[in-house]
């Protein structure tokens, strides 16, 4: 066989929170195991690997995409923003906020990516209706909340940052 | 004062961590360790004839590969059955790689070993096994004809065949005025936890000691199998059980050959492993559950009262049984639900398949039992066109007759006997909440909309809260910091939090002292598993005694102290104070630094408890003979038997004239599950079980073909609800302690899937007004059964035609 015994690594230069990383990784190398094992990011989970459960929506350039369907490569130059860069224990962002504020999450494994996802859609639609925000998660599989909790948690998200926004909250 | 806890709609502690990506679930853990990956049988049946690696050895990265003939001494052997039961006379294991024959489709035959996982995946698609293939045995018609056999030494393919029965249901039923029969019949369908399995191990040479983090829900029932399979002195063997991403059952089947099989190689290897399932995987070689067809011949008088029920069913237990015959045995005795069912006969064979093997997932057996249950009560409601949540009603076991002991053992080998429950309340507040009198109203005016709109109902008793134990581990750090340890696992039911609400209530602390530890056999290592709607009963109750035990060490030890009786204390807020007097009180940190004599004093705390420190009785050693060290203490919660928790379930939904497309309207519950800790959790558990019952209902089946081959294995194909599928969920709660546990609770895990297949095919079938007997239901098949109802080969519903009768049938 004359197959290569050592797979090509290509160079990767983008930014990842806020921060700019370089590294190398093949280019068969997707983008979800890339930021979760090459970075150490592994808020980001891999719930299917074919681009159906949504778990490892990140925001490139801040639009939702599944990091399972991206191979790292296609990330040059980007902007990547993972759970890790939406908030903090002691700084959460909204969406972060409104899910342990409505018990939008039990186990937690398909949270990151609900998350990513809610955050860009506020963004584009600030003051969604209920039937809104339902169709705004439906891209995402939960297998444990039933999903009720986490409709109520982006309505509380649009709240949230509506209050941060007339400084009625720190 | 401290905050009331128990029974508060407490935020969970867990959040914040999960929120901002501080998660640690399996594959977050072991950056840098090997990979497996396994090849796995493309054949639902068939001979290994020949393995050939020879193509693989040169990618680069490859470790180590592994077939059936590399597996030394028990790692070799067939895994253990776990749960034995006289009446499964032809229990299967499988081996952990196979050896000589594959039974299903996933069966894991070669383990490969590498530097990461793609390149794992590389090795194993050069590997070559030549395989012979067999007959496949697919679908219980199929076994159950045992034309071909599974195993060929298990006649007729049956693993099991039980018969309970309290009283003489023949007679019973030759007396009946009325008797009905009905064929119902339950896909497969599959846990599908969003985190898939997976094991991590790390072998210590110089120790000899291995660690194991599984996604597991049982940590000491994998370290117990893989100390008794590596050959390992259990002291040995550590199992830590980190954030798990769902389980719903799944996770309890142990040990997977891969937790197996990781340690082993880990420690061959002498360097840490991972494996991490991926989707694929999942689907074909970790359990499926649901496949059930039930025949029910049914005897009753005028009023709709049973008189004799005769239930027998075909389970599918797929191609090996390691975890017993559970899931038909609570069939068998779950299905009887709120209900007195005069003579009660129940038959199940278990047979084997050429498809993955079956282990309880949420609800375990309860919605096939429930469907058969509740699809019977609406035929004798409609054979004698009475009102459906009246017949219930009429064959209840009401408060006054609890405990009601049906004379037949549980899934625990113990007596099925309901120990509280008001099902008259229930229905009640049930009717109220979906408006129930005022449906026929509502369905008037869709009618003259156009619209086909259907009212459905299904009632469930779940035995929850089994055996045998759990434990509970209390102690007090100098800073008045409470540490909290249960050695079953949790899978996001949120532990953490419900049981710091116990702790909090019990001890008097604030909740954000107490730190919960769960499924970490380093922490507790006796613990039998997060299952059965077990956890709240078990480790709630076994954290509230032990609890007890040490507030009353810290309040004699204060008592001392502050030289006043016990009696005259009280914990608030952390503080031991007098009654009536907080000003004479001590922090429980205090107490705790007196509770430890310290020889070093190595920082303030502990200098206040060294020997020259205070006032000391030298009459007395500094530990008395009847004491110990320390504000510490540890209890086990084992109950005599399960605690049953039960609910009513209604829904409306509307079916498409044209499409036959079918949409919930409405879904109202009313749950009793005893005491509440946490409403806030319980109602979401609730609604998680409802969406997981409405996609068992409408969407969820595993689709094989003849030859044993998964058709929709993946997330495109096998549909699971997504937002836009689930209803929003209206709930109502009825508390009912339990009079068997100190804290009068009852699981509450499971209960929201259990009727929600019996409920929605009540509701479709209300609303096109023929029956509906096998679930799940798609548009197309509704679209189907409405053409056979046009043509005249499917009754109508309407009172007297519907169903057969058994003397019709002769």
């Amino acid at each position: 066989m004359s197959e290569p015994t050592t797979e090509e690594l290509l160079d990767i230069t983008l930014t990842v929170n806020g921060v700019r990383r370089q590294a190398q990784a093949p280019a068969r190398r997707l983008l979800s195991d890339f930021l979760r094992h090459d970075l150490q990011l592994t808020g980001t989970h891999v719930g299917c690997e074919h681009g159906v459960c949504g778990a490892c929506t990140v925001l490139v350039d801040g639009a939702p995409m599944r990091s399972c369907l991206m191979f790292a490569v296609t990330a040059q130059a980007h902007a990547i923003t993972t759970v890790e860069g939406l908030g903090t224990i002691e700084a959460m962002g909204p969406v972060q906020q409104a899910f342990t504020e409505c018990h939008g999450l039990q186990c937690g494994f398909c949270t990151p990516g609900f998350l990513t996802t809610i955050t860009a859609y506020l963004e584009e639609n600030p003051e969604p209706t209920e039937h809104e925000a339902r169709e705004a998660i439906s891209g995402n599989l939960c297998r444990c909340t039933g999903y009720q909790n986490i409709v109520k948690s982006v309505l509380r998200a649009a709240e949230i940052r509506r209050e941060r926004a007339a400084g009625t909250r720190p | 004062m401290t905050t009331k806890m128990f029974g508060a709609p407490i935020r969970r502690k867990e959040d914040p961590r999960l929120v901002t990506g501080g998660g640690r679930y399996l594959d977050d853990l072991g950056h840098g360790a090997l990979a497996a990956a396994f090849v796995r049988s493309p054949h639902a049946h068939a001979r290994i004839v020949d393995i050939d690696v020879s193509g693989a050895l040169e990618v680069d990265g490859l470790v180590a590969i592994y077939t059936h003939e590399d597996l030394p001494g028990r790692v070799g052997e067939p895994l253990p059955l776990l749960i034995p039961h006289p009446a499964l006379t032809h229990g299967r294991t499988p081996y952990a790689l196979a050896k000589d024959e594959v039974n299903h489709v996933g069966e894991p035959v070669v383990m490969v070993v590498a530097r990461d996982r793609y390149l794992a995946e590389d090795v194993c698609q050069r590997i070559r096994v030549d395989y012979e293939p067999l007959a496949p045995v697919v679908g219980i018609e199929r076994a159950r004809d045992g034309a071909e056999l599974v195993h060929p030494d298990v006649p007729g393919n049956v693993a099991a065949h039980l018969v309970q029965q309290n009283g003489d249901v023949e007679e019973a039923l030759a007396g009946a005025p009325h008797v009905l029969d009905l064929d119902l019949s339950i896909e497969r369908s599959a846990c599908m936890p969003m985190e898939g399995k997976g094991v991590l191990a790390r072998w210590d040479p110089e120790k000899a000691e291995l660690r194991i983090f599984s996604s597991t829900q049982t940590s000491t029932g994998v370290r117990a199998a893989v100390a008794a399979k590596l050959d390992l002195p259990l002291a040995k063997v550590e199992c830590i059980a980190p954030d798990v991403g769902g389980g719903f059952g799944v996770k309890i089947m142990h040990p997977w050959p891969e937790e197996i099989l990781v340690p082993w190689a880990a420690k061959t290897l002498g360097q840490q492993v991972k494996w991490t399932e991926d989707r694929r995987e999942h689907f074909i070689s970790s359990a499926h559950e649901r496949g059930q067809l039930h025949q029910v011949r049914v005897g009753f008088d005028d009023d709709g009262r049973l008189l004799g029920l005769d239930v027998k069913f075909w389970h599918d237990n797929g191609a090996y049984t390691p975890y017993g015959i559970i899931v038909p045995i609570i069939t068998s005795t779950q299905l009887l639900g709120p209900y007195k069912p005069g003579a009660y006969r129940c038959e199940f064979w278990s047979l084997y398949t050429n498809t993955v093997l079956v282990t309880p997932y949420r609800g375990a057996g309860r919605p096939q039992g429930c469907f058969a249950m509740e699809r019977t009560m609406d035929a004798i409601a409609d054979y004698l066109g009475l009102d459906r949540a009246e017949v219930r009603s009429r064959n209840f076991i009401l408060p006054e007759e609890m405990p009601w002991d049906h004379g037949l053992l549980f899934q625990d080998g113990r007596p099925l006997r309901y120990d509280s429950g008001d099902f008259p309340a229930s229905l009640a507040k049930l009717k109220a909440l979906v408006g129930w009198d005022d449906f026929a109203a509502y369905r008037a005016e869709a009618q003259a909309q156009g619209r086909k709109v259907g009212l459905g109902i299904g009632c469930y008793v779940e035995g929850t809260g089994v055996g045998p134990y759990e434990g509970g581990h209390i102690q007090i750090e100098t800073s008045g910091r409470v540490n909290v340890s249960t050695g079953l696992t949790s899978q996001g039911q949120g532990h953490e939090t419900s049981f710091a609400q116990i702790v909090a209530e019990e001890l008097g602390v604030p909740i954000e002292d107490v730190f919960v530890t769960t499924g970490d056999t380093r922490r507790m290592p006796y613990a039998v598993g997060t299952f059965a709607s077990r956890a709240a009963v078990m480790s709630g109750n076994a954290i509230a005694l032990a609890t007890r035990n040490v507030k009353a060490k810290a309040l004699r030890i204060a008592a001392d102290a502050l030289e006043v009786a016990v009696e005259d204390l009280e914990i608030v807020d952390g503080v031991v104070q007098v009654k009536g007097a907080p000003g004479t009180q001590m922090s429980l940190g205090t107490v705790s630094v007196l509770s430890n004599p310290l020889r070093y004093a190595f920082d303030e705390a502990a200098k206040a408890a060294t020997q020259f420190a205070g006032t000391t009785d030298l009459s007395k050693p500094p530990v008395a003979d009847d004491d110990e060290p320390g504000l510490e203490g540890k209890d086990f919660y084992s109950p005599t038997q399960a605690t049953f928790a039960n609910g009513m379930h209604a829904a409306i939904v509307e079916t498409d004239p044209v499409t036959a497309e079918i949409r919930i309207l409405r879904y109202c519950v009313v749950h009793d599950c005893g005491t509440m800790i946490n409403p806030m959790i319980v109602e979401g558990q609730v609604h998680g079980g409802v969406a997981q019952g409405v996609g068992g209902a409408l969407y969820e089946r595993m689709v094989y073909d003849e030859s044993g081959q998964l058709l929709n294995a993946s997330f495109m194909d096998f549909l699971m609800p997504y937002a836009s599928e689930v209803p929003f969920i209206e709930t109502d709660h009825l508390e009912t302690p339990s009079p068997l546990n100190p804290l009068g609770i009852k699981g509450a895990g499971e209960a929201g899937c259990i009727p929600v297949t019996a409920v929605i095919a009540s509701a479709i079938e209300d609303a096109e007004g023929f029956p509906i007997t096998s679930m799940p239901i798609s548009p197309v098949e509704l679209w189907e059964l409405r053409a056979r109802h046009a043509r005249g080969e499917l009754p109508s519903l309407a009172h007297h035609a519907a169903y057969r009768t058994s003397e019709e049938n002769q």
